[in-house]
């Protein structure tokens, strides 16, 4: 494979909160152009792989090394990490009362692009930028002026990420658990979204638990993550034989190979 | 040390811009309070003798009084023998234009960023400035007079306008109302004098600026605002003063009347100094400020107060007439060893009266806060409203935020609601911010001013831009 196009090579990683071991030894690559979905049981550490790729600092890494575009950011702050282009969706959105979306990507796009010494986007630019994301996913007008996530239903907290993700345009974007309190339309319309902002040049993880949204967003490998560890790599196929199998069988094998 | 100390002792590194002091000479009497600094006050400001013998008894019932102590604020109390009560900055007697101001005292005004020129005039703001115990400066003066409309120094005003001063002049706030009044009724210097003439809309935002400089000074200003029937105006005061060890006392009253269907809006912007980390000097701000509506008026206080040591304040309305509308919007921060009681009285005398209260508390450092408000509805208030919300935002865990509001209903008719939260500002929030690009300090500014956004609206836009800045500057840092 071309080594010009690997974004995100992890190795050996292994982090926890304080004593407490969740990710124990972790090996992932994904290229450009591509879409990853990492799939597994409740607590087998997939919220924790996404937190420690953001840089939160809750989580302590105790070995093995994280690179992005061919160089470390495990000294990274949370936002230098995102000025280079990773993207976080949030599975639990959190609040900001009294800040309003516009404002608040508005200060996320003027901070990005401070940190490389770019002026602050024209007000028309960004209006421009805004509107034409919001008719993307189908955003109503009044969206811009509410207080961030706050009285949001989980659809729209879920459709706000998204719009952030498409306003930022980042490189890596990591969907932590986006399908979940999404009904069926709004699912579609989120995938739908994530769909069109596809290119060669970026590149996505798909977090979830459900086979569901991997429906409408098709990925190019599927990871297992079972106990801290990814225990069974595939394509697609894989993912239609969790979903009709459950993950009883992969963590049998798995345990199997461990006697 | 911890992330949190580390952050916790940044927030002591912010420093406070207005710390300087201006070389000037002042013309001042030795420290002490008796009847013969009473009389020299009086003296020195060629007052008529009703006003003196006002002061002569307000210094008598002052005597008597004991200075209040169920605010949860505790501080050494002052000894009121060694201020000094009179200070002036000493310049040519009276000024022909303002360019022949002390060049010092220009100065002093470009660091504080206070221009008393025709620029200012684009901005729409005419400018009184009280230095220590004496009104320095007035723009605009002649420009707002064509409207009638008199914006002077209370001195000059009870020179010039002894008629109006002498019908308003302790109408909202009697001599004995409390301690810290009574006292500035006695030995009051200056402050600003503002009277608005019926139907007339002030064009302009009239504004106060408020320094105190010599050492060892108390600073008591008295502002009497009269907005006559049917009139509208804006006002605007900032408040300042130079780093010193040893707490320095400022002791003000504020009077506002509103005639029917006045409007008045009143927006402050306190900066006192606050002392250092180590809660060393810094101004005690124990103010009295109350305005009384009639009939169908408003008066709207506004304030966001960021600095002295320890703040005792609670802008009033009496809603006297039918109809009238009383509102509280507070922003209040404390950092460091600062303390702050404050709130407001709402008092319902009028039918169908209206009031509205929002007060946010910011708590950071090792700071105590305190909100204290009154809802009071009189047996004649039919049908009165009132909505208060009282929020408090913590920063660390070795600062506190307290609620008191006292609500009294005497009126079955009327609808008195409350609300209140407490929350701290999550590393949740911050880390949420941070993975969108936004760096911790940015994300605290945000996430403050998102939290104050219904009290800076409520300020004039110049006004917003600068406490937007004031509060991220007061709490760089402060959360771990």
């Amino acid at each position: 494979m071309d080594k010009k196009k690997i974004m995100l090579k992890i190795k050996g990683l292994k982090a926890g909160v304080e004593e407490n071991n969740i990710l124990k030894g972790i090996d992932l690559e994904v290229n450009k152009g591509e879409i990853h979905a990492i799939m597994g049981p409740n607590g087998s550490g997939k919220s924790t792989l996404s937190s420690v790729i953001a840089g939160k600092e809750d989580y302590e890494v105790e070995s093995g090394s994280i690179e992005f575009d061919g160089t470390s950011i495990m000294d990274l702050s949370p936002e230098e990490r995102a000025h280079l282009g990773i993207f976080l969706s949030f599975q639990y959105p959190v609040e900001i009362p009294g800040v309003s979306v516009s404002n608040f990507i508005k200060t996320s796009i003027n901070e990005t692009r401070k940190a490389k010494g770019l002026e602050p986007m024209p007000a028309g630019e960004l209006l421009k930028l805004m509107r034409e994301k919001m008719e993307l996913l189908d955003i109503k007008k009044g969206f811009l002026s509410r207080s961030l996530n706050q009285g949001f239903s989980g659809g729209e907290k879920k459709r706000n990420e998204i719009f952030q993700l498409a306003t930022l345009a980042p490189k890596l974007a990591i969907l932590d658990e986006t399908d979940s309190g999404l009904d069926i339309d709004a699912l579609r319309i989120v995938a739908n979204g994530i769909n069109k902002l596809r290119t060669p040049e970026n590149a996505t993880i798909v977090i979830t638990h459900y086979q569901r949204l991997l429906d409408y967003i098709v990925p190019d490998f599927v990871h297992v993550l079972y106990n801290g560890r990814i225990v069974k790599s595939g394509t697609k196929e894989l993912a239609y034989e969790l979903e009709e199998k459950g993950y009883d069988w992969i963590i049998k094998e798995v345990e199997e190979q461990c006697i | 040390m911890t992330e949190e100390d580390k952050i916790l002792k940044e927030v002591t590194g912010a420093e406070y811009k207005y710390g300087f002091t201006t070389d000037i000479e002042s013309d001042k009497i030795p420290k002490g309070l008796s009847e013969d600094v009473v009389r020299l006050i009086s003296a020195k400001k060629n007052e008529p003798e009703w006003l003196l013998e006002k002061r002569l008894k307000a210094f008598e019932v002052w005597k008597k009084m004991d200075e209040p102590d169920w605010a949860n604020v505790s501080y050494k109390k002052p000894d009121y023998q060694d201020i000094i009560y009179y200070a002036a900055p000493k310049q040519k007697k009276k000024l022909d234009s303002l360019d022949d101001l002390d060049p010092e005292m220009r100065k002093t005004f470009e660091k504080l960023g206070i221009s008393l020129n025709e620029q200012k005039r684009l901005a729409g703001v005419a400018v009184d400035f009280v230095m220590d115990s004496v009104s320095v400066a007035t723009s605009f003066k002649d420009k707002l007079l064509e409207l009638g409309i008199i914006f002077c120094s209370i001195s000059d005003a009870v020179i010039e306008y002894p008629d109006l001063v002498k019908k308003y002049l302790g109408s909202v706030v009697p001599t004995g109302d409390n301690f810290f009044s009574a006292l500035n009724s006695a030995v009051f210097t200056d402050g600003s004098f503002c009277y608005i003439p019926k139907g007339v809309k002030c064009p302009m935002e009239l504004s106060t600026y408020f320094r105190i400089n010599e050492a060892g000074t108390g600073q008591f200003e008295r502002t009497l605002l009269i907005a006559d029937q049917g009139s509208y105006v804006s006002y605007l005061e900032g408040c300042t003063a130079p780093m010193r060890d040893e707490n320095q006392l400022h002791a003000a009253v504020v009077e506002l009347v509103a005639l029917d269907d006045a409007e008045i809006k009143y927006s402050t912007v306190q900066n006192w100094y606050p002392g250092n980390e180590e809660g060393v000097g810094g101004v005690f701000n124990f103010v009295t400020k109350r305005g009384v509506c009639h009939h169908r008026a408003k008066i709207s206080w506004t304030q966001v107060e960021t600095g002295s040591a320890v703040t005792w304040k609670y802008p009033s309305c009496i809603l006297k007439g039918d109809n009238s509308v009383g509102e509280f919007y507070s922003v209040a921060v404390t950092n460091n060893m600062q303390q702050a009681d404050t709130g407001t009285k709402m008092i319902h005398i009028g039918k169908n009266s209206k009031s509205t209260i929002i007060s946010k508390g910011i708590c950071a450092g090792k700071s105590e806060g305190s909100y204290r408000g009154l809802v009071k509805i009189m047996k004649s208030a039919e049908n009165a409203r009132n909505f208060s919300q009282c929020d408090s935002l913590l920063m660390g865990d070795k600062c506190g935020s307290h609620t008191f509001p006292y609500i009294e209903v005497k009126n079955k008719s009327a609808k008195v609601e409350h609300e209140a939260t407490t929350s701290k500002i999550g590393e949740d929030q911050i880390f949420y911010c941070n993975q969108r690009g936004i760096g911790t300090e940015e994300a605290i500014a945000l996430i403050v001013n998102g939290y104050c956004k219904d009290v800076l609206n409520q300020l004039p836009m110049e006004f917003a831009v600068e406490a937007q800045k004031l509060l991220a500057i007061s709490l760089e840092g402060s959360v771990g």
